[in-house]
């Protein structure tokens, strides 16, 4: 067949296209997978038992404004990066940084302002290795339909794709862990959150080459 | 902003709306482009002009099924060279050939030239279509070859309308993997 007759074969009864089908599938996707992890969380782990005490509030909120910045930011390339060249007018290191930024920040104030002795204790918490096992775990649904999502789309760089769908998978996952989560110290929110978002966005920079091929 | 740009760029958006006399202009312009693109690069990588046509077409059914990826704020130059260039690299892993030698290119390359010496490919696109499962070939048949209306079509392969649509556009994927599966060398 040559290129004209294909060219022909396209143009036949052609149908029109929804031009916000890359936009609307991520959000679908993601709060799909959102209201999984949110599942997964309380059935699996429960709510923290003092959730109603005020201060049990103030560190939710904190977890999930972390949570919800990184999420928000991110979705925001990653709609970009499911378009054939959506990498190339993008910089994202910088603003997405920005929520690991001010925890890390936040983290050193409250380090600062506390004894040298209550440091340990600060960072590690008392649930440190389930933090380290949960927030991954819990993201394998946000990430399984992130990708799904992308693969509807055509990311041509393929791994800052996969990287930004693990990312937006390891903030979803901290929001719903965050519900059980009982350490509520800014160094741990930095250290644990997000190191295991971090962690979550090296296996989808990973992963995206294998899985996003179109 | 190029006139060339500003052209393709509104016969997309028609397309996009479902103008099919537009969408033929486009894609007829397209692959032109892309022809002088891929020949210049096979050329610079060392490698037969040969296979450029099947590159071509290759990216013809990319841009055609993944048309809704476009983003209508954003010029219509970048989009295209980002799938011309994405199956570039594509073909040539499959081919494993060093991407070392591939230079990195300007976004305007892909639509600097234009090249209408149409030819057959490598590989004939109605025998791959035998190999697709008999939904996808009857609905292909039916509303891409024969011109039929999805109405008609579903009646003649037994489908419901949604069915003919769903089984045209998973029959064009099918076909690009085939078509993927054809050119490795």
């Amino acid at each position: 067949m040559k290129t004209d007759d294909l060219v022909a074969l396209l143009s036949t009864n052609l149908e029109p296209v929804d031009r916000n089908a890359v936009v609307r599938t991520l959000y679908v996707a993601i709060a799909a997978g959102s209201i999984v992890a949110f599942g997964v969380a309380v059935v699996g782990l429960g709510f923290r038992a003092d959730l109603m005490t005020a201060r049990a509030l103030m560190f939710l909120a904190i977890k999930l404004a972390f949570a919800i910045g990184i999420v928000g930011l991110a979705l925001l390339y990653l709609t970009r990066l499911a378009r054939p060249g959506g990498e190339r007018k993008i910089s994202p290191a910088l603003l997405v940084a920005l929520p690991f930024l001010v925890v890390a920040v936040l983290a050193a104030i409250s380090l600062g302002s506390a004894p040298q002795s209550h440091w340990e204790r600060m960072i590690v918490g008392d649930e440190w290795l389930e933090c380290l096992l949960s927030i991954p775990i819990i993201a394998i649904v946000p990430f399984a339909v992130s990708i799904w999502a992308v693969r509807k789309g055509a990311p041509t760089n393929l791994s800052r794709a996969g990287a930004f769908a693990g990312l937006i998978a390891g903030g979803v996952s901290a929001m719903a862990y965050a519900l059980h989560c009982t350490d509520d110290s800014l160094p741990f929110i930095a250290v644990w959150y997000g190191g295991t978002i971090v962690l979550c966005t090296l296996a989808g920079a990973a992963l995206g080459p294998r899985l996003l091929r179109w | 902003m190029t006139t060339l740009e500003f052209e393709l760029k509104a016969l997309m958006l028609a397309s996009l709306d479902g103008n099919a006399a537009s969408y033929r202009s486009l894609l007829d312009q397209l692959s032109r482009r892309l022809r002088a693109y891929y020949k210049t690069k096979f050329a610079a990588l060392g490698r037969g002009t040969s296979e450029a046509e099947d590159l071509v077409q290759e990216a013809v059914l990319a841009i055609h099924i993944k048309r809704h990826t476009y983003d209508p704020g954003e010029p219509l130059t970048p989009w295209v060279h980002a799938i011309a260039r994405y199956k570039l690299i594509d073909f040539l892993r499959r081919n494993r050939v060093s991407l070392t030698e591939l230079p990195i290119d300007e976004v305007e390359e892909v639509m600097a030239h234009d090249d209408n010496a149409d030819a057959e490919c490598t590989y004939d696109i109605r025998r791959l279509m035998q190999r697709l499962p008999q939904g996808m070939q009857c609905s292909i048949q039916a509303v891409k070859l024969d011109g039929l209306s999805v109405a008609e079509a579903a009646r003649r392969c037994g489908l419901s309308e949604s069915g003919v649509k769903v089984n045209i556009h998973r029959g064009l994927k099918a076909l690009t993997a085939l078509i993927a599966r054809e050119t490795r060398t």
